[in-house]
């Protein structure tokens, strides 16, 4: 199986000279093609400044980090943005849909940016809602959708365009936990379709539906782990073995 | 002390964010400043003593217009203040739950305002007496003074006015803070920002009903105000007009608002391409909210616009008219044979020997006054005019006399028309220098100035009435009336002379004796002395029993027309700056709060991976959709305002109409648009990520 991601010895330093704190400490790791991958870590262990990084928000100290063949470090300026609205998919924990758009529209944004005509951003809107579950509620506005929703419509808007990973910063933060197994289930659904999922969370229940679970401690690969044949249920009992081998850090996991 | 910190640091930060707003408010003061300093300027200068009365006027004028103008900056003032005091609910919620208590806070608002109002105040003070510099050029250039003793004046009469004026604004502004701050709760101070508005399209077929019911009345109105002028008689009439179109212009805000968004969904290629559908929807989430301040920005936008090119054309009209209609210096005229008419000149308040001793000529009755005319006058020219109750616009509209009539029922149709001998009157043409007309003995006809009763009469003089004076029989010369005039003004208000042939004229019906002259000076010191002689013959005994011919001079009618075109340019500039600065402020404060508002949108989109190029014009059209959206509607309300007041100053003569119209335009330009794009560059510093 081909990287789709590969991340090189990446550092990310915050501050100046006098009071340097390293954010993320000569991490590397690969994601395959179709994989679904989550990054567990405590606050402050560095997840959200490595997805921020990946997702070319903010930039590297040094290192390299590769999309497909493309190393991303060196881009600038609108090839980043172009980068950024072809190549990858956001899923934020809290939802960014813009309230003034319909759940249609906000799907359609993400294709009309990329200057898409109305046949296919129909089309597509109307293939990636059916896969979501969320045809019947399209036309309804952000306000009106339940947390759930709002985040299946996140995710559509996501994958709508094809990226080549999708990037989801702790997506069940804001779901209650019905909300959130449907959405995860819908993770393991596009999965299986071959789409690549990145996903950084402190829940191990969320971490529990990917196929491999890497901790992050202190900006460091702390452990990884494989799911494997496995049951869901039987990798999250892994997960909270490492957890707790993690000690108090992620006691907030459960 | 730590309070004055706290404010001193808001102020600082908000400085930053709402320039647009404290540039306004230093504008307004600086503008204030040079309209009610203008009088001290003047005084430096060496005008007559009638010019010194007019500024006079002037000055009484601007300080009643100050008060409005102040009105208008104290609603400025207090909406925006309390508009970005509503945008800190999150900073006050954090004072209360930190335990600062609620005059607390009332203290630093009251401190805000004190240090805005100084710093303001100082700032806008000191701009408005270098403004002001500039405007004493201006003021010398129209009152035609002496530039050499010009110095610079500072009026401490508008400072203190000004430093007044403002500081009840800002206590007002004091007090309403105080009211907005006791009245929040610290729940709703919290939650404010998370509230999202619900989002409705408003039915589409009412909007399209509303739409074209709204542009029925404002169609309606704009006919009222053209089509229909001459009816329009009272005052109050034209307030329907008004009303109408100030209510219908809320209608189609109100329509349209929920239209675009329709019409635009509908176009699925514009809609989904690029941020059209964000800025779309960004628009109408707003206009929804904002229909009436778009409402009210549009009227003020249409009431300059008017303002602005009506005092413009009337101030060169004016100007061009004293060349034209002033010709000669001096014309004395002396009513004649009153005692034909007894009982009017009686009710005119006329005393018996006055109206018996009415048998001399302008210059015989000077010369009753001791005053020889010839002494001062270089050429001089004498005319009569007579008129009979025979011959009134009842018989020379003829036949057409009902028709317009009931069309137009107010004019006075029984008051005796002037007529001049054809000699008498190409004496005249010869002396002003306008051209002559010669008549055969049995035509007659009309010259006239005044426009709109040109058309009137042209009406009678197509169909080719036939009038009967001193018993013969007179057919029109023309099918129009020909222009001239006798009397001197500085506008065009000769509403009709008969000239008929000498031969058929009766002496008997003698009313009035003219006499038009050029002085042999033309130092213009010299002249004032002799028209100060003329008037005072006024006080002679004689007045008793005789009556002084009335005069109108050169010099007078050019004093009048300056300082009446001074104060209708100073006015209309004074209204039209204060009315548009405030629009554009409350259109670029309300965009700049948005735009802080949108930071997370824009934040999203750029996340997304929207181009930076993307977002400022997606943001570019939102701000020009809103500034132009009242402009475009006041602009079309424009067009048949200045036809309206063009028609209503029509005795002004209104050649100058495009090259003030064009002026306006540039003016509107360069503040409307230097607002809208400083609100632009403002509001792509906002959402720019730091």
């Amino acid at each position: 199986m081909d990287a789709i991601l590969k991340v090189q010895r990446v550092e990310k330093y915050y501050g100046s000279r006098s009071s340097l704190t390293k954010a993320i400490d000569q991490l590397s790791f690969e994601v395959q093609k179709g994989e679904f991958v989550a990054i567990m870590g405590a606050s402050g262990s560095g997840k959200t400044t490595l997805l921020n990084v990946i997702s070319t928000i903010d930039r590297v100290t040094s290192g390299h980090i590769y999309v497909g063949e493309q190393d991303i470090t060196k881009l600038k300026g609108n090839a980043l943005n172009r980068f950024r609205r072809e190549e990858l998919g956001f899923i934020f924990q809290d939802f960014n849909l813009l309230d003034t758009l319909t759940a249609y529209e906000n799907i359609a944004l993400a294709l009309s940016i990329q200057n898409v005509s109305v046949k296919e951003i129909d089309k597509k809107i109307q293939e990636v809602s059916k896969e979501l579950d969320i045809t019947s509620i399209l036309g309804k506005y952000p306000y009106q959708l339940s947390g759930g929703e709002k985040q299946r419509v996140a995710s559509a808007r996501a994958i709508v365009t094809n990226p080549k990973i999708i990037l989801a910063d702790e997506p069940t933060g804001a779901l209650d936990s019905r909300a959130a197994r449907m959405l995860l289930e819908k993770f393991q659904y596009l999965d299986k379709m071959g789409v690549t999922i990145l996903m950084v969370t402190h829940d191990a229940f969320t971490a529990s539906y990917a196929r491999r679970v890497i901790f992050i401690k202190d900006g460091k690969v702390f452990k990884e782990i494989h799911k494997g044949n496995d049951t869901r249920k039987e990798f999250f009992n892994q997960i909270i073995d490492v957890v707790t081998l993690l000690g108090g850090d992620l006691n907030d996991a459960l | 002390m730590m309070l004055c910190k706290l404010s001193f640091k808001n102020i600082r930060k908000s400085l930053r964010d709402y320039t647009i707003y404290f540039f306004t408010l230093i504008l307004g003061i600086s503008i204030f400043y040079v309209f009610n300093a203008l009088d001290s300027q003047t005084v430096m200068m060496n005008v007559s003593s009638s010019t010194q009365d007019l500024i006079k006027l002037m000055m009484n004028m601007l300080s009643g217009v100050s008060v409005f103008v102040s009105f208008i900056l104290g609603f400025l003032i207090i909406y925006a203040s309390s508009f970005l005091i509503k945008r800190r609910n999150k900073e006050f919620g954090i004072y209360l739950t930190l335990g600062m208590s609620k005059r607390k806070i009332s203290f630093i608002l009251f401190y805000e305002t004190l240090f805005i109002g100084i710093l303001s105040l100082v700032v806008g003070l000191l701009l408005g007496v270098i403004l002001s510099f500039f405007m004493s050029l201006v003021v010398a250039d129209m009152f035609e003074a002496d530039l050499t003793k010009f110095t610079f004046v500072f009026s401490s009469s508008a400072c203190l006015k000004t430093i007044l004026y403002f500081s009840i604004m800002y206590f007002i502004v004091m007090i309403f803070n105080t009211i907005s701050v006791s009245r929040c709760q610290l729940i709703d101070l919290f939650h404010s920002a998370k509230k999202t508005e619900e989002i409705k399209l408003k039915n589409p077929y009412l909007c399209i009903l509303v739409f074209i019911l709204a542009s029925l009345v404002l169609g309606k109105a704009y006919h009222m105000v053209t089509v229909e002028f001459l009816t329009l008689q009272e005052v109050t009439d034209i307030l329907k007009p008004i009303l109408m179109g100030a209510v219908s212009t809320f209608f189609i805000f109100w329509s349209l608002s929920g239209l675009i968004l329709r019409i635009a969904m509908s176009i699925q290629k514009f809609y989904y391409k690029g941020l059209n559908s964000f800025t779309l929807r960004q628009f109408s989430s707003k206009i929804n909210t904002t229909v009436f301040s778009t409402t009210i920005i549009c009227l003020m936008l249409f009431i300059t616009i008017c303002l602005l090119s009506a005092c413009l054309t009337m101030k060169n009209s004016m100007n061009a008219n004293i060349r034209k209609l002033a010709p000669a210096d001096a014309m004395f005229t002396a009513n004649m044979n009153l005692d034909q008419y007894y009982e009017k000149y009686r009710d005119y308040g006329y005393n018996d020997s006055q109206i018996k001793n009415s048998h001399y000529t302008a210059k015989e009755m000077f010369e009753l006054f001791d005053f020889d005319i010839t002494t001062y006058f270089k050429d001089y020219i004498e005319v009569n005019t007579y008129a009979t109750p025979d011959l009134t616009m009842n018989h020379t509209l003829g036949s057409k006399l009902d028709s317009i009539r009931t069309q137009f029922p107010f004019l006075a149709y029984d008051t005796m028309e002037p007529i001049m001998k054809i000699s008498d009157y190409n004496q005249v043409a010869r002396f002003y220098g306008n051209p002559e007309y010669s008549l055969r003995s049995n035509e007659y006809m009309i010259v006239a100035d005044f426009k709109s009763i040109v058309k009137i009469r042209n009406v009678a003089l197509k169909n080719r009435e036939v009038i009967h004076l001193f018993g013969y029989t007179l057919q029109p010369k023309y099918d129009s009336c020909q222009d001239g005039f006798l009397e001197m003004s500085s506008q065009h208000i000769n509403t009709g002379i008969l000239l008929v042939p000498d031969s058929i004229v009766d002496e008997g019906y003698l009313v009035q004796n003219h006499l038009i002259g050029n002085y042999k000076t033309t130092n213009k010191e010299e002249i004032m002395k002799i028209e100060n002689h003329i008037n005072q013959l006024d006080q002679d005994s004689k007045t008793k029993a005789y009556l002084l011919p009335s005069g109108s001079t050169k010099l007078a009618i050019k004093e009048a027309t300056t300082g009446l075109s001074a104060m209708v340019t100073f006015i209309g500039l004074y209204l039209g700056v204060i009315f548009l600065i405030s629009s554009a402020a409350i259109l670029g404060l309300k965009e700049l709060s948005e735009s802080s508002d949108n930071k997370e949108r824009f934040k999203m989109l750029r996340k997304i991976g929207t181009d930076e190029k993307m977002i400022h014009q997606a943001l570019f059209r939102q701000i020009a959709i809103f500034f132009l959206l009242p402009l475009i509607l006041a602009f079309i309300h424009s067009i048949f305002g200045i036809l309206f007041v063009f028609k209503f100053l029509e005795v002004f003569g209104n050649e100058e109409l495009i090259s003030s119209v064009i002026t306006t335009a540039i003016f509107l330009i360069l503040i409307y648009g230097g607002y809208f794009f400083i609100t632009y560059l403002c509001s792509k510093r906002i959402i720019r990520e730091n």
